[in-house]
């Protein structure tokens, strides 16, 4: 469902995406793991759109559909959803009335019809038992006063409501105590299904521990320069990513590793 | 200098003849009127030479010879049984004894000329008095229309609310006019609150485009008294609000809000000053603005503490949001503290939108424009959100999400 074809991508005059390939297959949960600088917050913000990064390779199809052409919020319209690292706080707009306006747009774009206040509602009490969600919580202003803990769950929770055939959650662990991890690590097994894809994004193998991937793929110096199973995690834990610390140079003339 | 002679001609005159015409009222209220139209003549119109006005060129309004609006036309009414509302010159007749010790007593006519020019014309104005120890759930309203108009008029608006011992109540002043038409309000209100007074005070200014809005409102507070003030300004091609309130007597307690909501070339200018004169008084402000297109906003706010004030604790706070890269705003807080156990903070903030935060809400799907729209309200809702008249918060956050294309669902949240 989501085809990355030789994607390069830079900020400013720094070239940090080097020809990206990658295929992620409805049901599939796939996890990149890479160092510092490796490229994976690019990765998500190029997927994502964000404006200040420059693709200048490359190309991106999502259900056979140009996604580097379209805008944001079309890609989010699409199915494409984002669990931020950093989730903005936004005071003023509570969690019902922004996710009601977000629901209500992908629906309107899909031809569906719009949901009322009472129906909203009715989506949200059954959503927010998969993440443990409070009533108290969804009126409150999105992600003020949330401890880092409680932006993260915010995040699952949203994707629980929009329903997005590909979610992409970027370092969704850091900053996560033992009991914040579980939440939501249960909270994004149990929206694992046939349709939808996952990639999961992030540093450190324990976050795989809960979401056990179908595929690990190792970013270094903006390229994939090893995929296999979740076996691989292990592996990169145990030896750390020196063993991948191939040189610029290196990388530059060994061809990319065949889709696992 | 001719044009100096003009500005204020064209008041002089009508005054002449309205003496004549209103030669037969209670002579305290002749002689008042005479005693203001004199100050006006000695200060005339403030210019931008003028410390309060140096961000507020008043040419446009200055130059035009607006002419009286025919007597008669007051506001419309709405008050719960027990108030009494009626005519101020009426009042004055018939209450004297509620009227004569407050009427223009508190709004200072030697130093501002608009208030001396407004005193001048006094006539068709609107006392209100609130009895000691009654409470009162319905508000009282005021609803002023600038109606149908030829030719460039002007009225001068005139409220006095007495709010007795003890009396809770709330009061609603509003100003719609035509758009497409040069007019001008001057008003002024004035409001005393007695010891023990609870008054919750709206205003809402929906001038045409073309009008000129300038008002003050005065406020003196009494002891242990409660005073909370919404001043909503969305109107006007010039619209300019002195909010004073002078604290008269320990442990009362001020609150002046405010949002003021500009666009195309509009000029909106808030100038706020609480005296705290007694000790053990709390004051907060909090005045936001929304600037876009080429307008601009003038906020300027003093906290004056005198000697004995001690304990005051006083809050004020002015955030802008300009949405355009033309849109200006000047903002100017004044603390003068002269007592030395007080507790006194003030903070200004400009900006623009959050772009993560747009940014967020549209990988969630909303629109960009939505986004902007969305945050936009947000914003505004930290002052409408805490007004208490359902009816009037929920027309203006139709009102607001109108202007700005905010999604459906916003209008249902109540705070």
């Amino acid at each position: 469902m989501l085809t990355i074809f030789n994607l390069h991508a830079r900020v400013g005059d720094k070239e940090i995406l080097r020809g990206i390939n990658l295929k992620i297959n409805p049901g599939e949960v796939h996890a990149i793991m890479g160092p510092n600088g490796s490229g994976k917050s690019t990765l998500a913000g190029v997927l994502a759109g964000r404006d200040a990064y420059e693709v200048t390779e490359g190309n991106v199809l999502f259900n056979g559909k140009d996604l580097l052409d379209m805008d944001a919020e079309e890609r989010a319209r699409e199915g494409l959803f984002l669990a931020f690292q950093y989730p903005v706080e936004i005071p003023g707009v509570s969690n019902r009335i922004f996710l009601q306006a977000a629901v209500n747009s992908i629906r309107k774009h899909k031809g569906e019809p719009e949901l009322d206040a009472a129906e909203f509602l009715a989506l949200l009490r059954r959503k927010s038992k998969i993440l443990q969600m409070s009533d108290d919580l969804l009126k409150r202003p999105v992600n003020e006063g949330f401890s880092g803990g409680e932006k993260k769950r915010n995040e699952i929770f949203q994707m629980a409501v929009l329903d997005p055939k590909l979610a992409i959650l970027d370092e969704t662990d850091s900053g996560l105590d033992i009991d914040a991890l579980r939440i939501v690590s249960d909270g994004v097994n149990a929206l694992r299904n046939k349709e939808r894809g996952i990639l999961v994004i992030t540093h450190y193998q324990r976050l795989l521990n809960h979401i056990v991937p179908d595929f690990v793929h190792v970013l270094v110096s903006g390229r994939i320069v090893k995929s296999g199973g979740k076996e691989l995690a292990l592996e990169l834990e145990a030896k750390g990513y020196q063993e991948f610390g191939w040189s610029d140079a290196e990388i530059a003339k060994k061809p990319q590793p065949a889709q696992a | 200098m001719t044009a100096l002679i003009d500005d204020k001609d064209t008041y002089l005159s009508a005054f002449a003849r309205f003496e004549s015409a209103r030669a037969k009222d209670r002579p305290a209220l002749v002689k008042l009127r005479h005693n203001a139209i004199e100050r006006f003549a000695g200060l005339g119109f403030p210019t931008l030479e003028d410390e309060d006005w140096r961000f507020t060129p008043l040419a446009s309004l200055t130059r035009v010879p607006f002419q009286m609006a025919p007597s008669g036309d007051g506001p419309e009414l709405m008050y719960p049984d027990g108030v009494i509302v009626c005519d101020l010159v009426q009042a004055i007749a018939e209450h004297p004894e509620l009227v004569e010790p407050h009427l223009a007593r508190y709004a200072d006519f030697e130093e501002h000329a608009f208030t001396a020019l407004n005193t001048a014309f006094l006539q068709d104005g609107t006392f209100v008095y609130i009895p000691p120890d009654r409470v009162f759930q319905e508000p009282i309203g005021l609803n002023f229309f600038a109606s149908a108009i030829d030719s460039p008029l002007v009225w001068h608006r005139r409220v006095l609310i007495v709010a007795g011992r003890n009396s809770q109540a709330t009061f609603c002043e509003t100003y719609n006019g035509p758009a497409g038409v040069a007019y001008f309000t001057n008003a002024v209100t004035e409001i005393v609150l007695d010891e023990g007074a609870i008054l919750d005070h709206y205003k809402v200014q929906r001038e045409g485009n073309g009008a000129f809005h300038v008002a003050t409102i005065q406020v003196r507070m009494g002891r242990s008294s409660n005073f909370s003030s919404h001043n909503i300004a969305f109107g006007g091609k010039l619209a300019r609000n002195d909010v004073n309130a002078y604290l008269d007597g320990e442990g009362s307690e001020c609150t002046l809000n405010g949002l003021y909501v500009g666009g195309g070339e509009q000029l909106i200018d808030n100038h706020t000053r609480i005296d705290h004169a007694s000790p053990h008084c709390a004051s907060h402000e909090l005045y936001k603005g929304i600037l876009d297109g080429k307008s601009r906003g003038v906020f300027s706010g003093t906290i004056y503490v005198h000697q004995d004030a001690q304990k005051t604790d006083a809050k004020q706070t002015n955030q802008t949001l300009l949405l355009s890269d033309d849109a200006v705003i000047d903002t100017k807080p004044q603390l003068e503290i002269f007592a030395d156990d007080v507790k006194c903070t003030h903070g200004a903030t400009v900006g623009q939108l959050d772009a993560e935060a747009v940014f967020y809400l549209r990988t969630r799907g909303i629109g960009a424009e939505e986004a902007r729209a969305l945050l936009t309200f947000a914003f505004a809702n930290d002052v409408v959100g805490r007004i208490k008249i359902d009816r009037l918060r929920s027309e203006l956050e139709q009102l607001l999400f109108a202007s700005r294309k905010v999604p459906d669902g916003t209008a249902q949240e109540a705070p």
